[in-house]
């Protein structure tokens, strides 16, 4: 534990990818093998479920620090970190522990089903036995993940360098389904095996956007393009007569979308498609907010599969008859794809191909572009003819080109303190728009992004100065600032008390120039829809 | 019910009977001024009055004024209001100041810390009836380690940073701060450089207290005898022009908001050390009670929180909106700007 705390530390207090790149180095040189393996999970989300619920962790925090719960309230939400206001307000003892992490998540794992009062001797026990950053890393593992600003590439570029395997072949074994319990650091980094490759998705390819003019990516002509639908990126694995379905975020999805089982003995073994994962009813492509009603679901009622279907537009093809095929030219890989949706278009089975287009001229893909909202796609995609499937998100060959954001001018009418690098900073805005004749302001989106450090530091003062009630860590403003406010799409919903929801809400900029009265309306909004 | 003895008002803590301000933020006849950072000693009262070790300081900030200096304890009267001054504790020359009228006995803060710093004289508890304190660090969250802790740590960054032939960039308030690190850093591991703001403040200070010798840094030094030795700057140096002259180098901030991992982050600075002026929360703490006071007036900090704390405590506390900032200026580089004599020297 204390190799990890120190590792933890060394990665927090520096903003130098270099400096963590070392730190994480010597760290993989030099921990012991199972000790590897468990920071190889944490750091790519894997960590093990949290064994005590945070309510408990916040009672029994606060009985040790003898302070009352209120207390402990007002200092989290200025801290902006549980864990870290935890190991903050516990008295500090000058102690340390011999024991190891893999002992404390293994610990930790056999806590989960144990009683309460034996969850909170253990907590009180090590709380008290641990220094400060121990301390803070211990509760952070019960809690939650660390967000220290270390990215699965940063991590497998470190392992590279300490085990001299290829970063490209360990990106691709740290994927899927692996248990750190019973995994060895041999098995999972260093000995080939190719029964564990069944469910593994490959690393996605990801795009930048188009940054100025798109027509200086060059000559039209060398480019596929295709619409960026708005649902679920996602690789579909037939494998053996098995289906996995993998999400972006590197999420094993497969009994979230049975659906997909239907392409069991329609489609080859051996196959692994791209696509997008896309809510389709009564013929038609549904919205964001439709996926969103799967989307948090372990397992899928047979109403809400009645209700919400969903299907796959293919963009891309990896392998094909057991072979990885991801260095073939798109162009190539897409006649594969082609040729496969062929011969199962008439089978009924939830797989859809996604268009691809040729422009001669950069215009004629502008003129496709406008047609995005309508079609309910976020704008194009714009892939190189002859580009292979790479790893992560690469400059040079793929790009996206988003249709211009909705927008609309809204008055801030609460804050909240933010997390991370913004505690103790109002960051956290709610805006709203004018209902009833400008005689009222409803609440239509929160936003938490889009202003610059400099700005947020102005805003943050301003609310301290403008604070017109608290209601615990909220708190209401006098109305008067207004801000232009971009999302990506907007629906009817039942849930938003303004009657309608807005897709990935952000802030564009800060309307100094304008008044609350300039503000704009619900209705203004709902012309929108 | 007469009128309580201090009372804030638009320009500052006022004692209507003598007449007389205790740190006011706006122009007065007569102030009593606790300490030496800008928003405690402002520009344009017609009479100041503080301790004598402050005068100097006060001076070098404010030019030419008419300032008479005190020393602690000592007692004098105006209007037959009794003052006198006694050690805070937070920078040298500062003070607190008790206020007595007709057996009624009142104290001001200013800024204060209970741990001894060893170059300003030590905080020590007055007894009285109503005391007014400022609570920046005024949550559980802020516990400080003992200070040669942090010293220790300091040394064996610059160290370490030396060894890797870096220059070691660190980041205090040109008054107060910087002269306690300043007599904290080894000298033996290399050459101490500051930064004009905090040269000239130290030369004021060398009369009062001996510091280690520091070279400042003018157009004619080089970036190669910089290499392996460290740098004392204000906040506000960094991010400018000013501190390309040490590439290649590592930033380390003091400060009480250190002890927040968001802080540090959010100022993009790769060491942070927790070293206040101020008190944490359990000096906080017993500092109230020592006073033996039942009304506490919290003025600036977490004031709310910790003035229901408080209350909940069986205290009579409340909070009074004052303009002081503690150690805000080393939370936003920017406030430090404001003090314009401090930022000439070295563009």
């Amino acid at each position: 534990m204390k190799h990890f705390a120190k590792l933890i530390q060394a990665l927090d207090s520096t903003n130098k990818t270099n400096a963590k790149v070392k730190a994480l180095t010597e760290y993989f040189e030099t921990a012991n093998d199972q000790d590897k393996v468990w920071t190889i999970a944490i750091l790519s989300h894997r960590r093990p479920p949290r064994p005590v619920n945070t309510t408990l962790l916040r009672e029994w925090a606060t009985e040790l620090a003898n302070i009352p719960l209120w207390l402990f309230e007002e200092s989290y939400h200025i801290v902006g970190d549980l864990a870290e206001t935890i190991a903050l307000i516990i008295p500090t003892q000058n102690k340390s522990s011999d024991k190891s992490l893999t002992t404390f998540l293994e610990d930790m794992i056999l806590l989960k089903p144990k009683s309460e009062a034996d969850k909170k001797a253990y907590l009180f026990s090590n709380w008290s036995k641990l220094n400060y950053y121990e301390r803070f890393v211990f509760t952070k593992l019960i809690t939650g993940g660390f967000r220290i600003g270390v990215s699965q590439k940063l991590m497998t570029r470190a392992l590279s360098k300490a085990t001299g395997i290829d970063e490209d072949i360990l990106a691709y074994k740290l994927m899927g389904n692996w248990d750190p319990k019973t995994i060895s650091f041999k098995q999972l980094i260093l000995e080939e095996n190719e029964s564990d490759y069944l469910s593994k998705p490959y690393p996605f390819y990801l795009a930048y956007a188009v940054e100025n003019k798109v027509s200086d990516l060059g000559i039209a002509s060398d480019y596929l393009f295709e619409h960026k639908w708005d649902g679920i990126r996602g690789q579909i694995i037939i494998r053996k007569n098995e289906v996995y379905v993998w999400s972006r975020g590197e999420e094993l999805v497969t009994d979230k979308y049975p659906e997909f089982q239907a392409y069991i003995n329609q489609i080859p073994n051996g196959t692994v498609i791209d696509g997008e994962i896309l809510p389709w009813i009564d013929g038609q492509i549904g919205t964001f907010n439709d996926l969103q009603t799967r989307i948090g679901r372990k397992t899928v009622s047979k109403r809400l599969l009645a209700k919400v279907p969903v299907m796959l537009k293919a963009y891309d093809l990896l392998e094909w008859e057991n072979n990885d095929i991801r260095s073939l030219p798109f162009i190539e890989r897409r006649k594969l794809l082609a040729s496969l949706f062929d011969s199962v278009k008439t089978k009924n089975i939830p797989l859809q191909l996604s268009t691809v287009y040729n422009f001669d001229k950069w215009e004629n893909a502008t003129r496709e572009r406008t047609k995005s909202r309508e079609l309910k796609s976020e704008g194009l995609m714009i892939k190189r003819k002859d580009s292979s499937y790479q790893i992560g998100r690469k400059k040079g060959d793929w790009w996206k080109w988003k249709v211009a954001p909705l927008t609309i001018d809204a008055v801030l009418t609460y804050a909240m303190r933010g997390h991370g690098r913004r505690s103790n900073l109002f960051t956290d805005y709610t805006f709203g728009l004018w209902d009833n004749d400008h005689k009222e302001l409803v609440t239509f989106a929160k936003a938490y992004s889009g202003l610059t450090d400099a700005e947020f530091r102005k805003v943050d003062a301003w609310i301290k100065k403008n604070t017109l009630e608290r209601f615990g860590p909220v708190r209401s403003v006098t109305p008067e600032l207004v801000f232009e406010i971009a999302f990506e799409g907007i629906a009817l919903s039942k849930r938003h008390k303004s009657g309608v929801a807005t897709r990935f809400p952000r802030i564009l900029r800060w309307r100094m120039d304008k008044k609350i009265e300039e503000a704009n309306s619900l209705e203004d909004l709902k012309e929108l829809l | 019910m007469t009128t309580p003895l201090l009372i804030f008002n638009s320009e500052g803590i006022y004692c209507e009977q003598a007449d007389v301000y205790l740190d006011p933020w706006r122009p007065v006849d007569k102030a009593i001024i606790t300490h030496g950072h800008s928003d405690h000693s402002k520009w344009g009262h017609k009479s100041y009055i503080t301790h004598h070790d402050n005068v100097p300081i006060i001076r070098h900030r404010l030019g030419e004024i008419n300032v008479s200096g005190k020393n602690y304890n000592e007692t004098f009267k105006v209007n037959g209001v009794t003052f006198s001054l006694h050690p805070a504790g937070h920078i040298i020359g500062s003070s607190q100041v008790r206020v007595e009228y007709k057996g009624e006995v009142w104290v001001f803060s200013g800024d204060y810390k209970v741990e001894n710093d060893g170059i300003s004289t030590p905080f020590e508890p007055i007894k009285c009836d109503a005391f007014i304190t400022e609570c920046t660090f005024g949550l559980p969250a802020f516990n400080w380690i003992p200070q040669q802790e942090v010293y220790s740590s300091i040394n064996q960054w610059w160290s370490e940073n030396k060894s890797e032939k870096k220059t070691s960039v660190l980041f205090g308030y040109s008054l107060g701060k910087a002269q306690r690190l300043l007599s904290a850093l080894n000298p033996e591991i290399g050459k101490i450089y500051t930064h004009g703001a905090i040269e000239n403040m130290t030369e004021v200070l060398r009369p009062i207290v001996e510091f280690p010798k520091t070279h400042l840094i003018t157009r004619e030094t080089t970036k190669q005898e910089l290499l392996g030795n460290i740098v004392l700057a204000p906040p506000s140096a960094h991010g400018s022009p000013w501190i390309r002259k040490m590439v290649p180098y590592e930033t380390g901030s003091a400060s009480g908001w250190m002890a927040f991992r968001g802080a540090r982050r959010r100022r993009a600075i790769d060491k942070g050390f927790v070293l206040s002026d101020h008190c944490d929360w359990n000096g906080l703490l017993t500092a109230i009670e020592a006073t033996g006071a039942s009304k506490i007036i919290t003025t600036h900090g977490y004031t709310d929180t910790f003035s229901r704390y408080l209350r909940e405590q069986g205290y009579n506390a409340l909070t009074e909106k004052t303009q002081y900032e503690g150690e805000l200026a080393e939370l936003d580089a920017n406030k430090e700007i404001e003090n314009q004599k401090e930022r000439t020297d070295n563009e």
